[in-house]
């Protein structure tokens, strides 16, 4: 399998005025093509800062990076934008849409400052990503106007737009109702089996299990590295729910 | 670059977001540009009005004035040494080549009888090249000609004032009218020309051939005056000079003598008066001009506001691709449309307020083209001054503190 993310020895330090806190003290981390990697750890262990380089927002105080085999921790701040912009897709916890603005534009947004000129007919490619993500009846919708679930799959639909290879999920489903959650996991099964890899940041065990690896942080390490074992079906999950409740809205296209 | 039209729409939807608040932004910038282009417009109509009265003076007119006299040291004041003859008139009519009206002026006054009543006014002795060089018009009846001033013939041609103070219900042409117990024939009446720009009305005149006037009624051979036309404005100042050598060679003046005699042009005395009316006009700009840079200030503060509470959004732009200069562009062109905007809107508002004083009040104001096109770019210039510390301010923002911001 193809490597698309290799770091080596990542190491973040933040100065804060005399304290240097070591959030990251020399990450290995490898993941290939087509996975779907949780990383797990509590609070402060550094999982975000590492979700950060690893999303280019940020740069390493110290070892190398490579995306897509190529090492990007010595790229300027322009290179690291359009990086975001082309080969990396983000879903954040607080969802982040723009508000007052319809779920299309949201999604166009990405587009908006692609400059390779790739995709051509922004708002064809804005209404097939959300489409994909089941929200093709709400494009005129403002996030106020969807639910907590529907407001981050408009969020995926964004991450989707600009076909990216990765897709980093910042513990996507922190703000949702577990029914929720197992709606917004699917999806992200579902973008998985069609090759797209995702990593996915969580503290839950329980959607950790959905992931195909599990990747434990502590103090900065990667404590351990394993496949899951029992994998679970978000599809078939949602499918059992969905038994056991009378009425089910907003069921989702791709997971049927 | 992205592309200038999507950076319009992004930057007009967050303005019409805000609506009221864009509007109280703009309004700074429409009060400061209104202002300037009316202060301007008021102070150039004030300007065109001066020039207005000057030139009906005359045409392109050059007076001469006779000089002081200088006896043991004590010098008379202006006019104290006459010497203006008929001879310099004639000679000035020979030899010049950019005069194109050359008249000689005695003044007289007094009272005069005729009509209904008496009154006292000036009376000018002139040739018939006065009337083109001061611009006088007929009302009724006609001027005096070449072989009435060789006559020495008594006609006179009097003004609006006389015509209504005397003649009120009757055609004064062809009346008898006494000037100094000497009897005049009305030949004619002036159209009337108003006050001066001094104040002075001009009306209250009578115009008789120079040569009645001087022999006549004043017995002297000395003229007080002479008027010219120089043949075009270009040629003013050379016309004066040409005036003065052969005025002075008239007078037989020796080299390093001064003048005994001194010259004016229209051209000199519009100048004197329209530059006060200048400065005055450019101080009225002025002082508008600082309530622009009042707004330009208020669209600073408004967009500094705006940037933090958008951190978030400026996060997520960032988070999704955006580079710095495209989230710097982003906020300049806010700026930008939204002092543009106010700038059309004061255009538009000093329009309206110009048209409302013409029509409204007695005060005369022109828009000037050159200062709205030179308001219009300065409400750009001051957008794009205000804006880029804002501007700049958002574009330095870490995406992830961004993002975190709440």
């Amino acid at each position: 399998m193809e490597k698309v993310i290799e770091t080596r020895k990542l190491v973040k330090i933040y100065q804060m005025g005399d304290l240097a806190v070591h959030a990251l003290r020399g990450i290995d981390l490898t993941v290939e093509s087509g996975d779907f990697l949780a990383i797990m750890g509590s609070s402060g262990s550094g999982k975000s800062t590492l979700m950060n380089l690893l999303g280019c927002l940020d740069v390493p105080t110290s070892g190398d990076y490579y995306l897509n085999g190529k090492l990007i921790s010595s790229l300027d701040k322009r290179e690291y934008a359009d990086i975001r912009n082309q080969q990396i897709g983000f879903i954040f916890q607080g969802f982040n849409l723009l508000a007052r603005t319809s779920a299309l534009e949201n999604v166009e947004l990405p587009l908006f400052y692609d400059r390779t000129g790739r995709i051509k007919n922004h708002r064809k490619a804005a209404i097939e990503a959300l489409e994909r993500v089941g929200l093709g009846e709400r494009l005129d919708h403002e996030p106020n106007q969807l639910s907590g679930g529907q407001q981050q799959r408009v969020a995926i639909a964004r991450a989707l737009v600009n076909k990216p290879a990765i897709v980093l999920a910042d513990e996507p489903t922190g703000n949702l109702d577990s029914r929720t959650s197992i709606e917004v996991i699917s999806v992200l099964q579902y973008l998985n089996n069609q090759g797209i890899t995702i990593i996915l940041v969580t503290h839950e065990p329980d959607i950790s299990n959905y992931a195909k690896r599990i990747v434990r942080i502590k103090d900065g390490l990667v404590l351990w590295d394993k496949q899951v074992e029992s994998r679970r079906d978000a599809a078939a999950d949602l499918a059992g729910l969905a038994d056991e409740e009378t009425e089910i809205e907003g069921t989702v296209p791709c997971c049927k | 670059m992205l592309q200038i039209k999507n950076l319009l729409r992004v930057a007009m939807r967050s303005i019409l977001k805000n609506r009221m608040r864009s509007l109280l932004t703009s309004l700074g910038i429409i009060i400061g540009v209104s202002a300037v282009i009316v202060m301007v417009a008021v102070g150039s109509g004030s300007q065109a009005k001066i020039e207005q009265n000057i030139s009906a003076l005359g045409t392109n007119l050059i007076i001469v004035m006779p000089g002081s006299s200088r006896t043991g040291g004590v010098r008379g004041g202006a006019g104290s040494f006459n010497r203006f003859t008929f001879n310099d008139v004639e000679k000035l009519q020979k030899e010049s080549t950019l005069l194109s009206g050359i008249s000689p002026v005695v003044r007289s006054g007094g009272q005069i009888i005729g009509g209904t009543g008496n009154w006292n006014t000036s009376i000018y002795g002139v040739s018939t090249d006065y009337f083109t060089i001061r611009n006088w018009q007929l009302e009724s009846g006609e001027f005096f000609t070449e072989k009435d001033i060789a006559g020495k013939r008594k006609v006179a041609l009097i003004g609006k004032t006389i015509a209504d103070e005397l003649f009120a219900d009757q055609d004064p042409v062809g009346q008898s009218i006494r000037i100094r117990n000497i009897p005049f024939t009305i030949i004619g009446v002036l159209k009337s020309k108003g006050q001066s720009g001094m104040g002075m009305d001009q009306d209250d005149v009578i115009l008789a051939p120079s040569t009645t006037v001087l022999y006549r009624l004043k017995g002297t051979q000395y003229i007080d005056m002479i008027n010219a036309s120089a043949i075009d404005t270009e040629h003013m100042n050379a016309a004066q000079e040409e005036m003065r050598l052969i005025l002075r060679e008239s007078h037989r003046l020796d080299e390093g003598t001064d003048d005994d005699f001194s010259i004016a042009n229209q051209a000199e005395i519009t100048e004197t008066v329209t530059a006060t009316s200048k400065t005055m006009t450019l101080l009225l700009g002025a002082i508008a001009a600082v309530s622009l840079v009042v707004g330009g200030i208020g669209i600073m503060n408004i967009m500094l506001v705006s940037v933090t509470e958008r951190t978030r959004e400026i996060g997520i732009r960032l988070s999704i691709g955006a580079r710095a200069s495209d989230i710097l562009v982003q906020f300049l062109s806010e700026a930008v449309v939204l002092s543009l905007s106010g700038g059309l809107i004061g255009i538009i508002l000093s329009f309206a307020t110009v048209y409302g004083l013409n029509h409204l009040t007695d005060i005369y104001a022109v828009i000037n083209p050159e200062i709205i096109v030179i308001s219009a770019m300065f409400s750009a210039v001051v957008g794009i001054f205000f804006g880029f510390y804002p501007a700049r301010k958002a574009s330095a923002l870490n995406p992830i503190d961004a993002l975190r911001y709440e």
